[in-house]
């Protein structure tokens, strides 16, 4: 019944990989989406057919909003926003995906250091510290605020990958607090989005650096 | 112990009752006092039979905030602290009643008291916390409140300059304790105080430093009193009372309690105590002597009184490091003695100015005079608090500073750098008396005496009764508490035990009661002197009125007020003489022609240290944050960056 899990793992990595290289900005959201159900499908999996209906219903929330409610909002915002529909990348694909290669790497090698139980799905932490490296990574590197928001989804996916080599049997209740907090963070970046379109006609994040208050002209007076 | 938890109940009641209350100011201003007030009685209940019956109170309560626990501890230190904390805020409040009055509707009222009531919970806190968590939470809680009290009159830039002072002097100290307990708390099985192992050798030095500059910041001795002569003014008076009368002496606990768990203390300790607090009283009463502004004179007099306590704490040490604990014990002794009594003296002092600042619009000397005659109670109160500010007896600042000076001679007969500290002790005390005494004739004189040099003072008009009250009621207990000193013996002794160690406060009873009914019973002399006085003028005069004549009158034809003595003039002979510590700024007429010519003067009075000190600091230390600025560029993904890589550095170096 693992095998199943462990393809499921491998297709997280694999959805990683492509989101360091994606260019447009509806396939990331989809991207990041199906990372999502598959990330909420696991625990289904990982119990190995023995599951309870609080089980159920929670993956079935979880990919519910994973799968449907965060990418309806998302599309929203970029067709609203009047965006590019680029990603907009401040380091070139390559070096993407060659920092994601990397961060995979490092993950394997902290996943065996980590002293953690053995969840009996192979390779669960690296590739939920992959994921959220991954998850970083497209926050540091996309200037949009939209990809920020993408990359805060995929950490989340990382950690809920990461409570699930945890607590196999009781995710439930880290899980939904995790979950509120995305869930109002989606929606507070929603708003935030909203506002920097509105103000400075993009959105752009770069261009928040007009706000700072290290002038170097006015130094010293 | 359940009094002392219901009067923390109070106050918070009083700091949340007057936010709810915002829209109606003085219905909030009414909430506020009433809490304030039933809480220091309250309190009063408990801390008083702690401190008379030397048993400590304790109290612990499950607190799931990491590292913490919510215990208090009420030991007869403690409470010594504890008890002029709640009469002195009690009073304030009531006093705060009238003086706010005015303001209602201009001025957020409700937020003022609310952090009043914070302000006294915080202290409170301070003073019983047996945690380091709880401690630090309660000190930046008064840092907090105290800064927004600060800030009640922001519209004035001189009180946003001592507002943001004020704020980089609390964070500095406060980093600065958090390095403290780190140290002491390093390896101890909780941060509870009592499980502190004690550190010895460098690290004992180590925390004995960290503890000098975290307390010292708020206790404010020279060289680290820069923020005090410009926040505690820029307050309303009835908190420039609160904070010079006790909220400064929070740091000195501070330096009390590390210096109680460091035993045994080196010389050198005591030695450096000794420098800070010689420093500071002579410096704090010169500095005082050249301001221009009441409540500046003020603010620096309570900085050379924190330094008389300083000195007597490093005599103190000294001594007990040298052996000669008797010595010690009377030195300890007047330290604790003079923090309580400065806590009423000051508090008395900052409401007579803060009766000046209501009734004439201006605390300026050179603006004042004739005042006793508009405000006769608020003149005679101010004038009992500058007689106890000198230490003249009766009044309640001669006791404390009598048991040093009595230390001080004791010190002659013991063994050569013992003697040395007595000697030096006696002197800086015996001379910043005299600096003050004249700080005080200055300042008293000038605002209250002669005639009113302006329309202002002219018109000046009494405080009402929520004013006077509490002034009166400070005076009573600044006459009472030096009558009554050899009562204060038995809980003075069990506070200097709690703090220093068990023999101590023995030795500090059995040493001092002797003198203290001498000077009773002189002191009751005089009172019958005094009254005998009265009595005999009454009976001379027999029902007829004296006859009064103008004021200042000197043999000029036709006198004006701008001819008394003003505040500089008073001073310059003193002032002139320490130029070079006092830097003052001044213009002065050069008479050339035979017939009179408009002429003007000026003096200004400078901040010292802060001018020359600090802000060349500040400013190399804004340079070198300078080079630093291409970090903080404004970008966003590098800020999250930052973290990410602070967050895996943390990870890797906790494999």
């Amino acid at each position: 019944m693992h095998t199943f899990a462990e393809l499921m793992i491998v297709l997280i990595i694999l959805l990683d990989m492509a989101l360091a290289v994606t260019g447009s900005l509806s396939s990331c959201i989809r991207l990041v989406a199906a990372q999502g159900v598959v990330a909420g499908l696991l625990p289904l999996l990982a119990a190995g057919g023995a599951t309870h209906t609080r089980a159920l219903v929670f993956a079935a929330v979880i990919i519910t909003l994973k799968g449907v409610v965060f990418p309806w909002l998302l599309l929203r915002a970029r067709d609203r926003s009047g965006a590019r529909k680029d990603v907009e990348p401040l380091i070139s694909y390559p070096a993407s995906i060659l920092l994601c290669l990397g961060a995979f790497i490092a993950s394997s090698w902290l996943g065996s250091r980590l002293p953690l139980p053995e969840s009996g799905v192979a390779w669960t932490v690296p590739a939920s510290l992959a994921t959220i490296f991954t998850g970083f990574l497209l926050i540091t590197t996309r200037s949009k605020a939209i990809t920020q928001v993408l990359g805060y989804l995929v950490i989340e996916n990382g950690i809920y990958i990461f409570g699930l080599a945890l607590f196999v049997e009781q995710p439930m209740l880290v899980e939904l607090a995790i979950l509120l907090d995305v869930f109002v963070a989606v929606f507070v970046m929603g708003i935030a989005i909203f506002h920097i379109s509105r103000e400075f006609d993009h959105i752009d994040t770069a261009e928040l650096s007009e706000l700072n208050d290290w002038r170097r002209g006015e130094y010293g007076k | 112990m359940p009094l002392f938890l219901l009067s923390f109940l109070l106050l918070l009641c009083g700091a949340a009752l007057p936010l709810l209350l915002w829209r109606r100011p003085l219905a909030a201003q009414r909430s506020a006092v009433c809490c304030a007030v039933a809480a220091s009685a309250v309190g009063l209940v408990p801390v008083l039979r702690v401190l008379f019956t030397g048993v400590p109170a304790s109290f612990s309560f499950p607190w799931s905030v990491p590292l913490a626990s919510f215990s208090l501890l009420l030991d007869p230190l403690s409470a010594l602290f504890a008890v002029p904390l709640l009469l002195l805020t009690g009073l304030a409040a009531v006093y705060g009643a009238g003086y706010l009055a005015a303001c209602a509707g201009k001025k957020p009222l409700a937020l003022a008291w609310a952090a009043f009531n914070l302000l006294t919970a915080s202290m409170l806190l301070v003073f019983s916390a047996a945690n380091a968590v709880l401690f630090l939470l309660g000190w930046e809680l008064m840092a907090a409140a105290s800064f927004l009290l600060v800030l009640f009159e922001h519209e004035r830039e001189q009180a946003r300059k001592a507002g943001f002072i004020y704020l980089a002097a609390g964070g500095t100290g406060a980093l600065l304790l958090l390095g403290l307990f780190l140290l002491l708390g390093a390896g101890a099985p909780s941060m509870d105080f009592s499980d502190f192992r004690v550190p010895s050798g460098g690290a004992a030095t180590a925390a004995f430093l960290l503890a000098l500059g975290g307390f010292g910041l708020k206790a404010g001795f020279i060289p680290l009193h820069v923020w005090l002569p410009e926040a505690h003014p820029a307050a309303p008076s009835h908190v420039s009372a609160v904070m010079s009368g006790i909220m400064i002496k929070t740091g000195l606990y501070g330096i009390i309690r590390v210096l109680g768990l460091l035993k045994p203390w080196p010389e050198w300790w005591g030695w450096l105590l000794l420098g800070l607090g010689l420093v500071s009283c002579l410096g704090g009463a010169l500095f005082a002597l050249a301001q221009h502004e009441l409540k500046r004179v003020l603010a620096y007099s309570s900085i050379e009184n924190v330094g008389i306590i300083l000195l007597a704490l490093g005599l103190g040490v000294v001594a007990a490091a040298c052996g000669a604990h008797q010595l010690a014990s009377l030195a300890f002794a007047g330290a604790l003695l003079h923090v309580f009594n400065h806590a009423l003296f000051k508090g008395l002092l900052f409401m007579g100015a803060g009766a000046v600042l209501h009734g004439t619009g201006t605390g300026e000397l050179e603006a004042l005079g004739g005042l006793s005659k508009r405000m006769p109670a608020a003149a005679a109160f101010f004038m009992a608090g500058s007689a106890a500010a000198c230490a003249l007896p009766p009044l309640n600042g001669f006791a404390g500073e009598f048991l040093v000076y009595l230390g001080a001679l004791r010190a002659l007969n013991s063994p050569g750098s013992v003697a040395l500290a007595g000697v030096l002790a006696g002197l800086a005390l015996a001379a910043a008396g005299a600096v003050a005494a004249a700080a005080f004739t200055r300042a008293a004189g000038t605002a209250f005496l002669g005639e009113p040099r302006t329309e202002r003072a002219a018109g000046a008009h009494a405080p009402g009764p929520l004013m006077a009250v509490p002034m009166f009621l400070l005076a009573l207990l600044c006459l009472l508490s030096g009558l009554a000193a050899p009562l204060l013996l038995g809980p003075l002794s069990a506070a200097v035990s709690a703090g220093f160690g068990g023999y101590y406060g023995f030795a500090a009873g059995l040493e001092a009661m002797g003198p203290f009914l001498y000077i009773s019973a002189a002191a009751l002399c005089l009172l019958g002197l005094i009254a005998l006085a009265a009595a005999k003028r009454r009976a001379f005069l027999g029902g007829r009125q004296p006859a009064s004549g103008v004021t200042w009158d000197c043999g000029y034809a036709a006198p004006t007020a701008r001819m008394q003595y003003g505040a500089s003039s008073f001073a310059q002979p003193l002032t002139d003489f320490f130029q070079p510590l006092l830097r003052k700024l001044g213009q002065y007429p050069v008479i050339s022609e035979y017939f009179p010519a408009k002429a003007s003067f000026s003096t200004e009075a400078q901040a010292v240290f802060y001018n020359s000190v600090y802000t060349p600091a500040a400013v190399r230390l804004r340079d070198l944050a300078y080079r630093f600025s291409w970090l903080q560029h404004g970008r966003l993904q590098l800020y999250i960056m930052y973290i990410v890589v602070t967050l895996i550095g943390l990870l890797l170096w906790k494999l």
